[in-house]
């Protein structure tokens, strides 16, 4: 795993810190805004430390309303500003639904082409923390439903690092969804880790027996089933999406069309999902490549509980993971 | 350009469902290679094209269901220079072949050749779990679903499963059509309907065109007993002489005679059409085939006039092993310029049929039996075949008919010349 001089041992959070202060070098429009990510330095801490080294101009603590600093940050960047808006969690989204799926997500389209948001909005998604039901939803793969918005899911060190510039550069609102679990993944980046592509999913692990498409925090899981089955010699192959929305469908049936079985492993509730989404364009894709129903791994349809023991049965897990793919792969192996 | 369109495979048929496609854009084809094959009511039918050129374009993919005329497919024709990417206008289409006679549904019968059971049984498709995959591997394989074990989920089989059917279970023969080899490309075969329902939708078919004849066609019946002795005569010394695989059945001298007996009368070859006959340009008949699910199909056997009969014993051969396993081409099922049915086997003593409309004339045999028979002034036992015509009285009269008796009754006294 060493490969000494060209990688640093960095966190999740500080990946996404150094994308920021990055982004911020790079380019004088960008500033960031939220609730306490100036003094206070993010809920997650993500922003710690930026708001002295660039100053109260650019790392801006707002009041407590979501609706408020996310027009703002919309009107900013129809200013020509480039603006980074942070919201605590997803659950707290809600507040700013108005702005950003009646606004951000339309006014290109409402003004004829002539007016484009470029903004990027970041927020915590996902439980395993124990914040219960105020803070651990997943609703990502809400916001995929909408047109006019791209919608990110990092969930390796090299994502956090990278994806935040291409999406700064993106002409239209992009939101980046970073799972709470992932801020302390601690691991190897190379030094020179920078920008990456925002369009593709990515093999995070080639296998020829069953496809495990996940994205986010249940990555994680997805490869530590695919582990446990190849112990068993089950070979899974496990996509991570990276990007919910546009969703790279190619990659998608390409893998089924390999694997002939697809398990979908996604943190959100199971009606309406990504993941039927993702079923439905299997079925319509690669319906002959499959040798066995589609699955799914999601979490159980109630508010995320408090109690650990709850939220545990409530999430997928991996062994979850693992009898879902025993049971299409048979007595076959 | 061509266009490759949905066939009328039958007088009753308004849709039919893409199965499979054989070819794929820039495959070279010729006139009645088998490109597609067809789901009808009836059966699973290999579709003819009748063009020679590239195949350009695929309009309709495998597995949907499109009335008849509708361009399934565009072709380069060869005397085109087709740059593939030139869009081109639209070229007159050309018209769909309607009203071409299909299938002779005439009674539920048994056919007019029994036949040991084909070594290719269909494959069967009631409602096992399959996986799609699975599904479409055993086509490929040829693998019976209905014999394959399935590991999959609850039981379900799977790729693996058909797999190792396939290494298990040699391969069943290729069947007797020159067959071309799938493209997977073109799309996945699926099973279209099952059994029972087939037989539902085909009682259907035979009802409507029954219905249709009993209604439209004004029939007038003859019947005639036919001295069977030289021709049974000549065909034992015949089959005597020769091995046992070349051997004739009396069923071809029936066909021939019946076909040759068209040149004195052809009024009773061809289709009534808009209220007037339009001729038949070939002498094609439509054998009666039951099924043994039920039904009945009775494809053409094309040219019986001019072929021999060891050629029309291998192609009566050929086209019952096809029916049973459900490889009928296009040409065969609407090319039918009059029926023959024959109940013979069955131990009645003659059959008069229903016109498979548009055509004109059916004729049927009844069994060969011994009966007494006067020759100068004595009786002696003969083996007589009662022979009957149903004709169509729009387009023939009555004396006509027994002309064409007559002829038939006459040819088959002269076995050695048919």
């Amino acid at each position: 795993m060493n490969t000494a001089a060209k990688t640093i041992r960095i966190t999740y959070r500080e990946a996404i810190k150094q994308a920021i202060r990055e982004a911020m070098q790079r380019d004088p429009r960008v500033f960031v805004m939220g609730e306490d990510v100036g003094r206070y330095g993010g809920c997650y801490a993500v922003t710690m430390g930026l708001l002295e080294e660039f100053g109260p101009e650019r790392i801006r603590d707002t009041p407590l309303s979501e609706s408020a600093f996310v027009g703002a940050g919309i009107g900013a960047a129809m200013g020509g500003m480039r603006p980074i808006v942070e919201i605590m969690t997803v659950n707290f989204s809600l507040l700013a639904l108005d702005q950003i799926v009646n606004n951000a997500a339309t006014i290109l389209h409402m003004s004829g082409g002539q007016i484009n948001i470029p903004l990027v909005i970041r927020m915590t998604t996902g439980a395993g923390r124990q914040l219960a039901a105020q803070h651990s939803h997943s609703l990502e793969g809400w916001y995929s439903h909408i047109p006019g918005i791209r919608v990110l899911t990092p969930a390796t060190l090299e994502d956090a690092r990278g994806m935040l510039w291409t999406a700064l550069q993106c002409p239209d609102p992009v939101l980046i969804f970073e799972h709470g679990t992932l801020y302390n993944m601690e691991g190897d980046l190379a030094a020179d880790a920078g920008a990456i592509e925002i369009d593709k999913a990515a093999i995070r692990r080639s296998g020829k027996d069953a496809s495990l498409i996940t994205y986010g925090g249940t990555l994680h899981k997805a490869l530590k089933a695919a582990e446990e089955l190849s112990a068993a010699g089950i070979d899974a192959e496990v996509i991570d999406l990276r990007t919910l929305r546009p969703l790279d469908t190619a990659a998608i049936l390409d893998s089924v069309t390999r694997t002939h079985r697809a398990v979908i492993i996604d943190e959100g509730w199971r009606s309406g999902s990504i993941s039927a989404e993702i079923s439905a364009r299997i079925m319509e894709g690669a319906f002959y490549e499959l040798d066995a129903p589609v699955a799914r791994v999601c979490s159980a349809e109630v508010p995320m509980p408090y109690a650990k023991h709850l939220e545990d049965a409530a999430l997928p897990s991996v062994p979850a993971i693992i009898s879902a793919v025993r049971g299409m792969v048979g007595e076959n192996g | 350009m061509a266009e490759f369109r949905m066939p009328a495979l039958g007088a009753d048929m308004e849709a039919g469902t893409i199965v499979e496609w054989l070819v794929k854009p820039g495959d070279k084809v010729k006139r009645g290679d088998i490109i597609a094959v067809v789901d009808t009511e009836k059966a699973t039918i290999e579709v003819e094209v009748f063009e020679a050129g590239l195949i350009q374009s695929i309009v309709v993919p495998a597995g949907e269901k499109v009335p008849i005329g509708t361009v399934l497919a565009s072709i380069a024709t060869d005397d085109e220079a087709a740059p593939a990417l030139a869009p081109r206008p639209p070229s007159p289409a050309k018209p769909p072949e309607i009203v071409r006679p299909a299938f002779q549904p005439i009674v539920p019968a048994p056919p007019i050749i029994e036949r040991p059971p084909s070594t290719m049984p269909p494959v069967t498709r009631g409602r096992l779990r399959v996986s799609p995959l699975a599904m479409r591997v055993a086509l490929d394989l040829g693998v019976d679903l209905s014999k394959v074990k399935g590991t999959g989920p609850d039981g379900a089989i799977t790729k693996s499963d058909v797999e190792r059917a396939a290494k298990s279970v040699p391969p069943p023969p290729p069947p007797a059509a020159p067959s071309v080899k799938a493209d997977k490309a073109g799309g996945p075969s699926q099973p279209v309907m099952t059994a029972d329902e087939r037989h539902v939708a085909m009682r259907k078919v035979i009802a409507a065109a029954m219905v249709r004849s009993k209604h439209e066609i004004p029939h007038y019946y003859l019947g005639t007993p036919i001295d069977m002795s030289h021709s049974m005569g000549w065909l034992q010394a015949e089959n005597l002489r020769r091995p046992v695989a070349q051997r004739l059945l009396y069923s071809v001298l029936l066909l021939k005679a019946a076909a040759v007996a068209i040149r004195d009368v052809p009024e009773m070859n061809g289709f009534w059409i808009d209220g007037a006959f339009k001729p038949g340009e070939a002498v094609h008949v439509g054998v009666a085939i039951a099924l043994r699910q039920g039904g009945l199909i009775a494809p053409a056997l094309h040219d019986v006039d001019k072929k021999s009969l060891d050629e029309i014993m291998a192609n009566l051969r050929d086209l019952v092993n096809r029916v049973r396993a459900g490889t009928l081409r296009s040409s065969e099922i609407a090319d039918a310029t009059i029926t023959v049915t024959s109940l013979g086997e069955r131990g009645v003593e003659s059959v008069f049929g229903v016109i498979y409309p548009p055509q004109v004339a059916i004729v049927g045999f009844g069994k060969i039996a011994e009966r007494p028979w006067a020759v100068d002034g004595l009786v002696g036992a003969r083996p007589v075949v009662a022979a009957s015509l149903a004709a169509d009285h729009r387009v023939s009269d009555g004396h006509r008919g027994a002309l064409f008796l007559a002829a038939i009754d006459r040819l088959l006294q002269e076995p050695e010349k048919l």
